[in-house]
């Protein structure tokens, strides 16, 4: 629009644009100061020095630290805990990733199937996602308590002898699992009813011209191939969100039983902030960060393609 | 919601399906219903485990009153109100003006800097928090507001979706204001700002549930039984320190701490669900 200058005004329409150009910078660079200045000192910079810290014997209090190169990553391969740690992590992905997509997916297919419902359906499983997950894991500790929990009870109805969900080391990871589940179906479910919701009507009506009569078929043909994107995005979300469980650790088990239920951020917290090894708790971030911008630059690569395909 | 859509099913046939969503919606809401349930019984009852979620006598009082006279909780909900709200007037008042120059003015340095915003959408909250306690520590601001507060003054996610927001904003309204003779102060201020509300509200509500039910960084900047505790930390201290096994009280500390953002949410069911699935990206 401002390109368009009369003939007879441009020879002195040139100094004038050079000058709002230049007020334009100044104000660009005026108004992104503040956001900047907060992001070198509360992001960039610390960033820098978890990475920095990661090769160093750093002990809060001590005297003087020293440069160790790889050994607290070499520590790390060697350390019980740690690699117990990674593994209950890596566990607590692998169960809650599926387990939540597929749920999350046949809940958004099951409220999205009738008319009847659809808010009130959608809001309960919702719930979970704004609520605190502190005083609702205190919640879990009563209902998956041995003696006097409710589920235990139940069990006991059915001539079950429930485990002790949260005390036992060989159920401690599981239990944790199902709270990860029903802290993140909601959310997901959302996403996928968002997808299906973008999915043109008349392509339904085309599938069933085309023979397409069973609701099974239906989902194979139409609606999972148009759900793709959706559920890749989902897909690299829900394990992100998952590889960073802390607060149910933190509230419930503090690791325990025996370091069973160890993972990543929480074996961070206690050795950089209960036993002050900086040093060491940096290279656990450092391996922790590592693994989320594997996930994180996957999904780029997934949400490009998805604009491709768009 | 839709009046009539292709599949629109007699009651008798949409039967089944509100039966399973019934039953699913009740196991989903178990931990809610007992955490209610329990915060009514006195603590015989609770040990008796029984299964009965109505009390044979009531202990209101005694569970709730013995919340409130322990620990100061009205003091740990302000707390949670006071970060939350600091917070995100920060992060508005440096996403919003830095969401606008990069969506819509020229300058050397933009695709730059918006580079380093999409390097920061890479790193956890949780990554500079060594770092950041360390600093903190030294220069003796731990257990302030401040500490709570400042890390996350920044969101380069808000930076990032206010700048897809004004892109798709019509350069039109911004040069009329230009050609009026208002500098990009006012612009920011009186067009960009009030233009802003539908993508401020949905960041709004994504910011303020995540950091009402944050644990991870009060636990490292707030020590000892302080009295900055947010609602996530005072449900620990009184867990810890006073309630131990008595669930009756524990489970009132729950109901209490849980609801202002429960009912906030079943009040403004639909933005909060936009709200958080739209800056959901951040996962």
């Amino acid at each position: 629009m401002s390109d368009v200058a009369l003939p007879l005004g441009h020879a002195a329409a040139e100094p004038a644009g050079e000058r709002t150009h230049r007020g334009e910078a100044l104000a660009a660079w005026l108004l992104t100061a503040p956001a900047i200045l907060a992001f070198v000192l509360m992001l960039l910079i610390p960033t820098a020095a978890v990475v920095a810290i990661a090769f160093t014997d750093y002990e809060l209090g001590a005297p003087a630290l020293r440069f160790v190169g790889l050994a607290n990553f070499a520590e790390l391969l060697e350390d019980r805990g740690f690699v117990t740690s990674f593994r209950n992590t890596a566990f607590f992905v692998a169960v809650t990733t599926p387990v939540s997509i597929i749920g999350g997916l046949m809940l958004a297919l099951l409220i999205e199937s009738g008319t009847r419902g659809r808010a009130f359906f959608r809001a309960v499983f919702f719930l979970p996602v704004v609520s605190l997950m502190v005083a609702m894991a205190t919640a879990f500790q009563y209902m998956f308590h041995p003696t006097i929990g409710p589920v235990n009870a139940a069990l006991r109805g059915l001539g079950i002898v429930g485990p002790n969900w949260l005390g036992s080391s060989d159920s401690v990871m599981w239990t944790l699992a199902i709270i990860g589940v029903w802290e993140q179906i909601g959310f997901n479910m959302v996403l996928f009813l968002a997808g299906l919701t973008a999915i043109p009507r008349d392509l339904y009506a085309a599938a069933e011209v085309d023979g397409v009569r069973s609701a099974w078929s239906r989902f194979w043909t139409v609606t999972w191939p148009l759900l793709g994107p959706t559920s890749l995005f989902v897909l690299t979300i829900t394990m992100i969100r998952s590889l960073r469980v802390f607060d149910i650790v933190a509230t419930l088990t503090q690791g325990g039983p025996n370091k069973a239920s160890e993972v990543l951020l929480y074996t961070m917290y206690t050795e950089g902030f209960t036993f002050f090894r900086m040093g060491y708790s940096a290279a656990i971030t450092v391996v922790f960060l590592g693994a989320v911008v594997v996930l994180m630059l996957l999904q780029t690569r997934v949400l490009d393609r998805r604009v491709h395909y768009g | 919601m839709t009046p009539s859509s292709p599949h629109d099913k007699s009651l008798l046939a949409d039967l089944p399906r509100l039966a399973l969503l019934s039953v699913l919606g009740l196991i989903f809401l178990m931990p809610y219903i007992w955490m209610i349930s329990v915060s009514l019984k006195p603590l015989d009852e609770v040990w008796r485990a029984s299964m009965s979620l109505i009390p044979q006598t009531f202990a209101f009082e005694k569970n709730y009153g013995r919340v409130l006279s322990e620990v100061p909780i009205g003091r740990y909900l302000l707390n949670g109100a006071i970060v939350c709200f600091g917070i995100l007037v920060f992060q508005l008042a440096f996403a919003l003006p830095a969401g606008y120059a990069l969506a819509k003015l020229n300058f050397r340095g933009r695709e730059t800097l918006f580079a380093f915003v999409m390097l920061g959408l890479l790193i956890p909250a949780h990554v500079p928090a060594i770092p950041l306690y360390i600093a903190f520590a030294q220069t003796g601001i731990l257990n302030t507001y401040a500490a709570l507060i400042a890390p996350s003054t920044i969101s380069v996610f808000a930076i990032f979706m206010f700048r897809q927001f004004f892109r798709a904003m019509p350069d039109e309204l911004i040069h009329a204001a230009r050609m009026d003779g208002l500098g990009e102060w006012s612009i920011v201020w009186r067009i960009i700002v009030p233009n802003a509300w539908p993508a401020a509200t949905a960041f709004a509500i994504f910011s303020v549930v995540a950091h009402w039910n944050d644990l991870f960084w009060p636990l490292i900047a707030v020590s000892g039984k302080g009295e900055l505790a947010t609602p996530a930390l005072g449900v620990i201290y009184f867990r810890t320190e006073e309630a131990g096994d008595d669930f009756g009280a524990l489970m009132a500390a729950a109901t209490i701490t849980t609801i202002p953002l429960v009912a906030a949410f079943l009040i403004a069911q639909r933005r909060f669900i936009e709200g958080i699935t739209m800056t959901g990206l951040k996962g």
